[in-house]
């Protein structure tokens, strides 16, 4: 039903009226639900290969590994300006999802050798930044203004799902073939590389004609989106909003010192926070387009408000740990996809990728800070100073962004 | 990308390529699974390893015999097994209990399991002398790799492993809890002990704790405490009754308390390497002097004294699957020597009267 939406307008976006997402996005979603399967297919398995059949000892990877890599934003800010440029979200896009797919084939050829493992996963990585902001533009340029908060919506949830099936289809199969792992990596390469058929086959790039009148898109032109008001302001709440809010894994580490069920569980916690996720993505990302997406972006923020209360509580027990990771979920759903509707509204057309990639690299910047602060105030001062901080942070700035951006965003 | 809007995307002709592509792709997924998963089948289950025997070991009142994992290729695969000290190459008794790790001293045998499916589950048992199990603890979905059973058979330890890896953290974490079996009182972490370093309170967020071993008092014990982020590791002398631990010394992994308790065997990291990062080394608790032992092959085990002058360690086997056992002087003389083929995780068995 999703698929005639496409040819229904002149530019192919989905028509207002009808409400229905552009079978351009259900596409996208479709290449990230692979994708993820594939990417979480290798991750839920990483840690057990390495410890069961190579002998290492996690500690030799580092924990913050990963986090923040300065190659990475580079390529993200360069592929983002080349899409712009030329037009070309799409073959920015499948250079990032084909990167990762040859990586899948790239962790057994690497053997038990660290450093191959590390450059394996750090190329993996980069495709992942690459292929963010023009995927996000494509989805957002596939969309009426209106819908912008419901696209993202059906891509997060078709996303998420991925990142919920990887883990039980790699286990699943690990059982099958008797723990040889070059079976679920090979399995992993094969899904990845359907995801990047389903973009090459049915996604369709926006070419819009270039406008005779438009500014020329230069290299400078992705960080002079920031000159302008409303999209710099956006940026810097994003920034400190991402710092004040923990980490993954620290609101899983915290969970699990303090609730034997959690601990129990642990590598699952993921699976508790993304179902959630998944299930709110849709209707949140519609309620943004109705209140508007900056509005629901802040709001969700409540939702982590309560979760560091739950957190420094020091709650245990089956209720609270359904409680913090159906909070954790709901912050997800909703705030990322309301969080790309609200910046596609600021953004114009052949800056979109560009300004995508800039506020995503910001995000990451936010969250590198944040965990550098978290491990820091842990050992100076304790889990509860530290998490009450950030909430006290998170509170003030929610406030000060409430009260800045009233006028002119909600 | 010659696509115009106007011109529809889904067409019979993308379709039909992206089916072949998908029966292509269906076709090396499932091929490479069956190919890997006879590949394993090969190389642990048929092989001229010795088959299990009828009845299950029965351990009551044996000295002077080593137990382990039988990772022989053949029947036995994963059983535990025993083998006389006197003649390690010789046969070996399989049964019929199958065990990832396993420790045994003086009539008490921990036994950590992993049954695989859509989400493995782990347990650890704890087994009497006939392999009857007296307790088993759920895990959830940490895979265990450090257990220690305390010299008069009264206390269990075992480490569990955890770790989530997704595009939004890495997460690590290691938890090591301890049995009294008499009492059954379980200490489920090490987590919220109290940590003295330099006199100091020390309290990092990443801390993690892995391979406990016990003095003959079943109160105090020894065990690696690292926080993950700096790449470091100590050792600490724990006070399970007061929850306190002591930082004694860096770069000490995987402690294993001598028979007599005055040394650590223990794992050091000697090379930022990563083919070659560790050395078995012995530290006297006497004078803290360390001694580099002679196995110059990159450790990772938490070695166990078959007695107070040899230990015994897993080794990757060259050229088969699994692991085979060796021993070396605990004094750093002499060279290391092949115990037996198809091994992993020895325990000395003991009863506990030294």
């Amino acid at each position: 039903m999703y698929l005639s939406s496409s040819r229904s307008t002149p530019l192919g976006r989905a028509s207002g009226a009808t409400r229905r997402v552009a079978a351009n996005v259900v596409m996208l979603g479709l290449v990230s639900l692979l994708t993820d399967i594939s990417s979480e297919m290798v991750s839920s398995v990483l840690p057990l290969y390495y410890t069961s059949v190579l002998g290492l000892s996690m500690l030799q990877t580092g924990f913050l590994d990963g986090l923040f890599n300065g190659a990475s934003v580079f390529l993200r800010l360069a592929g983002a300006h080349l899409a712009d440029r030329f037009r070309a979200r799409k073959p920015v896009a499948v250079a990032g999802y084909a990167l990762s797919a040859l990586c899948k084939l790239g962790l057994p050829a690497a053997g038990a050798s660290l450093a191959g493992l590390s450059t394996v996963l750090a190329v993996d990585r980069s495709g992942k930044g690459l292929r963010t902001a023009p995927r996000d533009a494509l989805i957002s340029l596939s969309s009426t203004p209106e819908t912008q908060g419901r696209a993202f919506g059906v891509h997060r949830m078709m996303d998420t799902a991925g990142a919920f099936c990887g883990p039980l289809a790699a286990f699943a199969l690990l059982s099958v073939v008797a723990t040889a792992y070059d079976a679920v990596f090979v399995a992993s390469f094969c899904v990845a590389v359907l995801g990047v058929l389903v973009l090459l086959l049915f996604v369709r790039d926006r070419r819009e004609p270039a406008a005779p009148g438009r500014p020329a898109v230069t290299l400078g032109a992705g960080l002079g989106l920031l000159r302008d008001a409303a999209f710099r302001r956006t940026c810097l709440f994003v920034t400190l909003l991402e710092t004040a809010t923990i980490s993954d894994a620290f609101v899983y580490l915290t969970l699990q010192r303090q609730d034997d069920l959690a601990a129990r569980w642990f590598p699952l916690l993921a699976l508790g926070t993304a179902a959630p996720y998944l299930l709110l993505s849709l209707p949140l990302g519609a309620l943004a387009d109705r209140v508007g997406p900056w509005r629901l972006y802040l709001g969700g923020h409540l939702c982590f408000l309560l979760v560091l209360a739950l957190l420094a509580g020091s709650h245990s027990g089956p209720l609270a740990l359904v409680l913090v990771l159906g909070l954790h979920g709901t912050f997800y759903a909703a705030t990322d996809a309301p969080l790309m509707a609200h910046a596609a509204r600021l953004l114009p057309d052949h800056a979109r990728t560009s300004g995508f990639a800039v506020m995503q690299s910001l995000q990451a910047l936010g969250m590198f800070a944040s965990s550098l602060l978290f491990g820091l105030a842990y050992r100076l001062q304790g889990p509860h100073w530290t998490l009450a901080a950030f909430g006290t942070g998170l509170l003030a700035c929610l406030t000060v962004a409430a009260v800045l951006t009233k006028r002119g965003s909600a | 990308m010659t696509d115009t809007p106007e011109t529809p995307l889904i067409t019979r002709g993308r379709l039909t390529a992206f089916a072949a592509a998908f029966v292509l792709l269906a076709a090396l997924g499932i091929g490479y699974g069956v190919h890997a998963a006879h590949r394993q089948d090969v190389l642990t289950h048929q092989g001229p390893g010795a088959a299990p025997a009828a009845q299950d070991l029965d351990l009551t009142g044996a000295t002077g015999e080593i137990l382990f994992r039988d990772t022989e290729p053949g029947p036995g695969y994963g059983f535990l097994a025993t083998v006389r000290r006197s003649d390690p190459a010789g046969p070996r008794t399989v049964g019929r209990t199958s065990c990832e790790r396993v420790y045994a001293a003086a009539g008490t045998v921990v036994c950590l399991s992993t049954e695989y499916g859509a989400i493995p589950s782990h347990h650890v048992r704890i087994l009497d002398s006939t392999l009857g199990q007296l307790r088993e603890i759920d895990l959830g979905a940490g895979a265990p790799n450090r257990a220690r059973i305390s010299a008069d058979g009264r206390m269990a330890s075992w480490t569990v492993f955890t770790s989530g890896d997704s595009y939004a953290a890495n997460t690590f974490s290691t938890r090591t809890s301890i049995l009294d079996v008499r009492t059954g009182a379980l200490t489920p972490t090490l987590e919220d002990f109290d940590v003295l370093k330099d006199g100091k309170p020390y309290r990092p967020v990443d801390r993690n704790f892995w391979g406990v071993t016990f003095a003959s008092d079943d109160n105090t014990f020894y065990a690696t405490m690292s926080p993950i982020s700096t790449g470091k590791t100590y050792l600490v002398r724990g006070d399970l009754a007061q929850h306190r631990l002591t930082v004694l010394r860096e770069n000490v992994e995987c402690p294993s308390l001598s028979p007599d308790g005055t040394r650590i065997a223990f794992k050091k990291r000697v090379s930022g390497s990563t083919t070659n990062p560790w050395r078995l080394a012995v530290l006297d608790l006497a004078d803290n002097r360390e001694t580099l032992l002679a196995e110059t092959r990159s450790v990772d085990d938490q070695a166990a004294w078959l007695d107070d002058s040899t230990v015994a360690y897993a080794l990757p086997a060259a050229q088969r699957t699994g692991s085979d056992l060796w021993t070396v002087p605990a004094d750093g003389t002499g060279a290391p020597a092949l115990l037996l083929h198809g091994g992993f995780s020895p325990a000395p068995l003991t009863t506990g009267k030294q």
